[in-house]
C-alpha cells in the first residue's frame, strides 16, 4: 500500500505512553470546557458575577480556558519529550 | 453604507498579492513531485508550521467573522473564540501525532491505512470535498466584503479576484507556496492585531469617539418641545418597540419614540421600483453612517465623558459598569416599500459581557434554544481537529515530534489572537465605527477610525488571511480528488507528473465552485457559517479518526458508514433549519436546530459502532491476510 508517511519515520517506543497521557490530559480539558458550557445552559447569571479584579465569571473562565489550554500544551511537550527521550534512546545509540 | 476609495490601501493590496504571486512562482520552481506538492515534503520547520497553522485557522471567520459577532452581539461572538481553541486540545492531545505516523498526502491514508478500502476511499475523499467547500463559502464571502470598501468594487469582483489569485497559487506550487503564504500571513495578523489593540487601549472609551480618521456623528434625538422641523407621518408598534415615521424638507427617516423623546434609527428602505433609500436619502448622500458607543461611561464608580487611556483590564472593566448603545434590525413593510430598521436600545455592558445575547440560553431560552448552545459548543470543540486542511499540515513536518511541537505554537499562536478578538471586537462596539449592514467589517473599520495607513495594512493582512486558507482548502481539496480519488479509488496508478497535473486542474475546479458559492451567500455572517463547517466535519470525519486510533473492533465498513452517516445527518439537519430556509426559500424550516453537532454526531458515533461490531468478519480476514 503506498500510502505510509510522507517521510521515513523511525520506530516509536514512546506512542503508548504519550497517547495515554495524551487521553488523560484531554479527559482534563474536556470537563474543564463541559463546566464551561454547563454554567452557561444552567446558571447563566452567574456568568457575570465579579470573581477575579473586575473582571466577571464569564471573562475569566473563557480567558482561563485559552489560557490552560497554552499551559497544558506545554506541559505535555515537556512530559513527551522526556518520555520520548528515555525509550527512544537505544535508538538513537 | 458608501466606503470612500483608499489609494494607499489600493497600493498596500497590490504589493501583498504581487508578492504572494512572487512566492509562488519561486516555489513553484521547485515543486516538481507529488510529495512536495501535496506534503511539501515533508521538510517545514515545526515553527514555521505552527505559524502556518494558525494562518490556515485564523481565516475570515476568525478576523471579521468574531470580532463582528462581537461587536454586535458581544460575549457570545467570543464563544468562538473559545470554542475554536478549545478545538486543538483535541488535536494536539488525540491526533496529531498519529495523523503524522499513518498518513502521506491526505487524511484519508490515515483512515485507510491498515485496510485499503474502496468504501473509505471514496467516503473520505467526498467528505473533504463537502467539508472544504462548506469552510470555503464563508472565505469567499469575506473577501467580497473586504474589496467593497478597500478598492470599491462591488462584492462579486472580490470573491473573482480571490478565486483567481488561489488558483494561481495553488495551480503553481501547492503546499509548499501555500505554508509559506500562510506562514507570512499569520505572522502578520498577530502582529497587526496587536498594533490594533494598542490603539484601543490608548484611545480609551468616550462618549463622542471622534477619531483622527473620522467624525462621529450622533443619532439624532427629538423631543416634543424641539422637533427640529420633522413632522410625524405614521406610527407603528413591532413587538415592544414604537416606531414613527417622520419627513423633514421631502426625506422620510424613522424614530423610535420613547417617553417624549424620539430616538433616530438607521433604516434601509427598498423602494417599490427596487431603489434603495439609506436614512430616507440615496447611497451617495452619507447619511447612514457609522454607530456604536458608550452612552455613559463609569469608571472609578464616577462618571465621566471620556476614560483617558486604560489598560486591558479596565478597558473591560470600564464597559462592564458602562451602558452601550446596541442596534437591533427589524423588517417591515411601509406601504409598497420594504423597511430595514436598525433601532437603537440601551443596554448595560454587563449585557455584552455575559453570553446571552445571540444564543438564548437565560431570559426567554427554551430547551431548544439551549440544545442550539451545546451543540454548537460541541462542533468547535470536535471540528478542528476534523478539518482536512489542517490535518494535511501534519505531513509537512519531519518527525511526529515536530508535528506536536507544531501544534503547540499554534495553541499558542492562536490563543494569544482569540484574547485579542474581544478588545477588537468591543472596541469596535465602542468607537462609532459599525456599519450596520455589516458586521464581518467591524474591525477593519475600527482600523479605518485610528488611521487610513492601519487600515489599509490591516485589510491587506485580510484579504491575505483569506488567500492562505482557501489556497490550503484548496490544496486538501486536491489531494482528495487526485490522490485518493483517481489515483487510490479509481486505481488509476498515476505517475508523479500526472498525480501533480491532476492535482492541478483539481485545484482550478475547486476555485471555480467556490467563487460561486462565494457570491450566492453574499451578507451571511462567516463566523455563523464556518461553525457549519465545523459541525460536518465533526460529524462526518471525528468518530472515525478517533475510533480508529482507539478502538481495535473498528472496520473498514464501521468508517465508511459512519463517514456517510455524519454527513447526511449534518448536512439535512443545515439544510432544512431555519437559517438556510430562510435565507433560500423564505419559510421557518421543518426544526428550529441550526447546529447539528450534537445529533450528527452522535448518529455517526452511534453507526460507527454498530456496523463495526457487525462486520467483525472482516478485520479478522484482514488479519489472517497478513
Amino acid at each position: 500500500m503506498d500510502h505510509g508517511p510522507a517521510v521515513e519515520l523511525g520506530v516509536d517506543h514512546a506512542a503508548k505512553r504519550k497517547t495515554k497521557l495524551g487521553i488523560r490530559m484531554f479527559i482534563i480539558y474536556t470537563i474543564v470546557y463541559g463546566v464551561f458550557v454547563a454554567i452557561g445552559v444552567v446558571d447563566y447569571k452567574s456568568m457575570s458575577s465579579i470573581i477575579f479584579g473586575d473582571l466577571n465569571l464569564a471573562i475569566t473562565y473563557g480567558f482561563g480556558l485559552i489560557f490552560l489550554a497554552i499551559i497544558m500544551g506545554l506541559v505535555y511537550n515537556w512530559r513527551c519529550t522526556k518520555i520520548e527521550n528515555e525509550m527512544n534512546k537505544e535508538d538513537k545509540a | 453604507m458608501i466606503y470612500g476609495v483608499s489609494y494607499l490601501a489600493i497600493a498596500i493590496f497590490v504589493f501583498f498579492v504581487l508578492a504572494v504571486l512572487g512566492l509562488s512562482f519561486y516555489f513553484g520552481s521547485k515543486t516538481k513531485s507529488a510529495n512536495s506538492y501535496f506534503a511539501a515534503g515533508g521538510s517545514i520547520h515545526w515553527a514555521v508550521n505552527g505559524i502556518a497553522f494558525a494562518g490556515d485557522y485564523l481565516s475570515a471567520a476568525s478576523f471579521l467573522g468574531i470580532c463582528g459577532m462581537i461587536a454586535f452581539v458581544g460575549y457570545d461572538g467570543f464563544l468562538y473564540s473559545i470554542g475554536y481553541l478549545a478545538g486543538w486540545i483535541v488535536a494536539l492531545f488525540l491526533v496529531a501525532e498519529p495523523m503524522k505516523r499513518l498518513g502521506k498526502y491526505t487524511f484519508t491514508d490515515a483512515l485507510d491505512h491498515k485496510f485499503n478500502s474502496k468504501a473509505i476511499q471514496l467516503t473520505a475523499a467526498i467528505s473533504t470535498l463537502i467539508v472544504s467547500i462548506f469552510y470555503l463559502i464563508p472565505q469567499m464571502v469575506g473577501a467580497g466584503t473586504l474589496v467593497e470598501p478597500l478598492l470599491g468594487l462591488d462584492h462579486w469582483v472580490g470573491v473573482v479576484i480571490v478565486g483567481a489569485v488561489v488558483i494561481f497559487i495553488v495551480a503553481t506550487a501547492g503546499m509548499t507556496s501555500t505554508t509559506y503564504v500562510q506562514f507570512i500571513k499569520g505572522g502578520l495578523l498577530i502582529i497587526f492585531s496587536t498594533v490594533l489593540a494598542i490603539y484601543i487601549f490608548n484611545n480609551g472609551l468616550d462618549l463622542n469617539p471622534d477619531n483622527k480618521n473620522q467624525d462621529y456623528i450622533q443619532p439624532m434625538t427629538l423631543t416634543v418641545d424641539d422637533m427640529q422641523g420633522f413632522d410625524v407621518v405614521s406610527t407603528m408598534d413591532i413587538e415592544d418597540v414604537s416606531l414613527v415615521k417622520m419627513e423633514k424638507e421631502g426625506v422620510y427617516r424613522w424614530f423610535t419614540e420613547s417617553g417624549d423623546k424620539f430616538e433616530e434609527a438607521m433604516s434601509v428602505t427598498t423602494t417599490s421600483d427596487g431603489g434603495k433609500l439609506y436614512n430616507g436619502a440615496p447611497k451617495e448622500e452619507g447619511k447612514f453612517y457609522q454607530v456604536g458607543t458608550l452612552v455613559k461611561i463609569i469608571k472609578d464608580g464616577k462618571e465621566v465623558e471620556s476614560t483617558g487611556k486604560v489598560g486591558p483590564l479596565e478597558f473591560l472593566s470600564v464597559i462592564n459598569s458602562s451602558d452601550v448603545a446596541r442596534y437591533e434590525k427589524m423588517v417591515f413593510d411601509d406601504g409598497d416599500n420594504a423597511v430595514t430598521a436598525y433601532v437603537q436600545k440601551i443596554i448595560p455592558g454587563k449585557e455584552m459581557l455575559i453570553p446571552g445575547l445571540k444564543f438564548k440560553i437565560g431570559k426567554g431560552a427554551t430547551t431548544l434554544s439551549k440544545l442550539n448552545f451545546i451543540s454548537l459548543m460541541l462542533a468547535l470543540f470536535l471540528g478542528t481537529a476534523s478539518l482536512p486542511h489542517i490535518l494535511i499540515r501534519y505531513y509537512t513536518v519531519p518527525s511526529q515530534r515536530d508535528a506536536r511541537k507544531s501544534t503547540i505554537v499554534a495553541i499558542a499562536a492562536i490563543g494569544f489572537f482569540y484574547v485579542l478578538t474581544l478588545f477588537m471586537g468591543l472596541g469596535a462596539a465602542t468607537s462609532g465605527v459599525l456599519n450596520l449592514e455589516d458586521g464581518n467589517m467591524s474591525a477593519p473599520l475600527l482600523a479605518k477610525a485610528f488611521g487610513v495607513g492601519l487600515f489599509a495594512i490591516i485589510s491587506a493582512i485580510a484579504f491575505a488571511t483569506i488567500l492562505g486558507t482557501v489556497s490550503g482548502l484548496i490544496v486538501a481539496s486536491s489531494g482528495a480528488i487526485a490522490h485518493d480519488l483517481i489515483d487510490r479509488y479509481m486505481d488509476k496508478q498515476l505517475t508523479d507528473k500526472a498525480k501533480v497535473r491532476a492535482g492541478k486542474i483539481a485545484a482550478a475546479c475547486v476555485g471555480v465552485v467556490a467563487i460561486i458559492l462565494g457570491i450566492l451567500f453574499k451578507g451571511m455572517n462567516v463566523s455563523f457559517l464556518v461553525g457549519w463547517a465545523f459541525a460536518v466535519a465533526a460529524s462526518a470525519n471525528l468518530p472515525a479518526i478517533l475510533m480508529l486510533l482507539f478502538w481495535k473492533k473498528t472496520t473498514a465498513k464501521g468508517i465508511a458508514s459512519s463517514i456517510i452517516v455524519g454527513i447526511v445527518s449534518a448536512l439535512g439537519i443545515i439544510v432544512t433549519g431555519p437559517t438556510i430556509s430562510k435565507q433560500f426559500f423564505g419559510t421557518e424550516g421543518l426544526h428550529g436546530l441550526d447546529a447539528p453537532a450534537i445529533i450528527s454526531f452522535s448518529l455517526a458515533l452511534l453507526t460507527l459502532i454498530i456496523v463495526s461490531l457487525a462486520t467483525q468478519k472482516d478485520n479478522e480476514k484482514l488479519v489472517a491476510k497478513k
